[in-house]
């Protein structure tokens, strides 16, 4: 299908972004894939090594590993956080004093600083001192996140849905609000049920705004790092050890810069083509929606 | 000592970057000479020319790790397929 050329030089505009962009971002990343194919050893003294950090990462089982659990983490959390965001958005107060008080209330974990949130967590799920491990404990439940990788997983994962799930609401929200009275209006004329309500007026209209938080919680949730390094540190075992943690272990840990860098790598391909796609198909299927048929 | 030597680099991956940065400029000066036209592919998404540079060069990129993890190195034979894969991409995406 051919439509009207697009001008595009518009994009001329965002030439101070892409400058701000090369120093903050484009250049440390060519000087990762400078490090991915080279060895040294400090002293700022390199050794051509080729494709063999590369080669090395592909097959190591350790990073399969440590892919898949950051695999399962991210899907995890999208399929936690988007629906029960969309939820509490829709239960909002309807009365101006109270929904106020819910934003507010719903701001404050967004405004604690990560490791602040391990700590907490960190403390709150301690079977000695914490409220939630004591409690668990009391009720006759065997929970010990630092012995148990399910209950290590539980907490990493229950901790970002406190953390981040007001994100998704707000963000449904502040969809939800731009929704003129004039369709509910008609829904109502039409008899409507509910969940036709939701499923035809409400969700079509919350569309972008979800593109927003799917895109911000699937980069945040695949980056993941502070938060399960603060309460768990990559344990029982390895079992929390997402990608970040065992990046950070590599690189500062080890100092294999040269094979850190090749993983560092691998990880940005994998966050640009996933996100690619959520954003890709999140945006073809509105701009299907736009288009008249017949 | 080079005041870019912290950056590490060597001619190969400089190389690699002046080609990145030879087919940005060479598509933003088409752009202004040929503007692109937007047209549904085989995927059933509306792309431009710069959506399918943007397709070629992140398969490209995984082309070349899938070549590395089953066949190993070198990757001569991963680029004439990244190359094939390009014109695939702008004849039907």
């Amino acid at each position: 299908m051919q439509t009207r050329p697009v001008n595009q030089k518009a994009w001329f505009l965002v030439l101070p972004v892409v400058v701000l962009v090369a120093f903050s971002a484009i250049i440390p990343l060519m000087t990762v894939v400078n490090y991915s194919v080279q060895d040294t050893f400090g002293n700022n003294q390199f050794f051509w090594v080729g494709l063999e950090w590369f080669d090395d990462i592909i097959h190591s089982e350790r990073f399969h590993d440590a892919f898949l659990r950051q695999i399962l983490f991210s899907a995890l959390i999208l399929a936690i956080q988007v629906p029960l965001g969309i939820v509490v958005a829709l239960c909002m107060p309807k009365s101006r004093f109270w929904t106020a008080v819910v934003l507010v209330l719903m701001a404050l974990p967004l405004l604690i600083p990560w490791n602040v949130v391990g700590t907490i967590w960190q403390i709150f799920g301690r079977v000695d001192i914490g409220l939630l491990g004591k409690t668990l404990f009391s009720l006759g439940i065997d929970y010990n996140y630092t012995q148990d990788p399910i209950d290590a997983w539980v907490t990493v994962v229950v901790m970002d849905v406190w953390h981040w799930t007001s994100l998704v609401a707000l963000l449904c929200y502040a969809g939800l609000q731009s929704i003129p009275d004039a369709y509910y209006q008609a829904a109502r004329i039409d008899g409507a049920s509910r969940w036709a309500v939701f499923r035809h007026i409400q969700l079509p209209k919350m569309k972008r705004v979800l593109l927003i938080a799917v895109l911000l919680r699937f980069m945040d949730s695949f980056m993941i790092y502070t938060e399960p390094f603060v309460v768990t540190g990559g344990g029982p075992g390895n079992s929390t050890t997402f990608l970040s943690i065992d990046l950070v272990k590599m690189a500062i840990g080890q100092f294999d810069l040269g094979k850190a860098a090749a993983m560092s790598i691998i990880y940005f391909l994998t966050i640009l083509l996933l996100s690619w796609v959520f954003y890709t198909v999140m945006t073809s299927s509105d701009a299907s929606d736009r288009k008249p048929r017949g | 000592m080079s005041p870019l030597a912290w950056m590490a680099w060597t001619w190969p991956t400089a190389l690699f970057f002046i080609a990145i940065a030879l087919i940005l400029v060479s598509f933003t000066l088409l752009q202004q000479v040929r503007p692109t036209v937007p047209r549904v592919g085989i995927l059933g998404i509306e792309t431009t020319r710069g959506d399918r540079v943007f397709i070629s060069l992140l398969g490209s990129a995984f082309i070349n790790l899938g070549w590395l993890a089953v066949l190993g190195p070198p990757l001569w034979g991963a680029l004439v397929l990244c190359l094939v894969y390009a014109a695939c991409v702008f004849r039907w995406v």
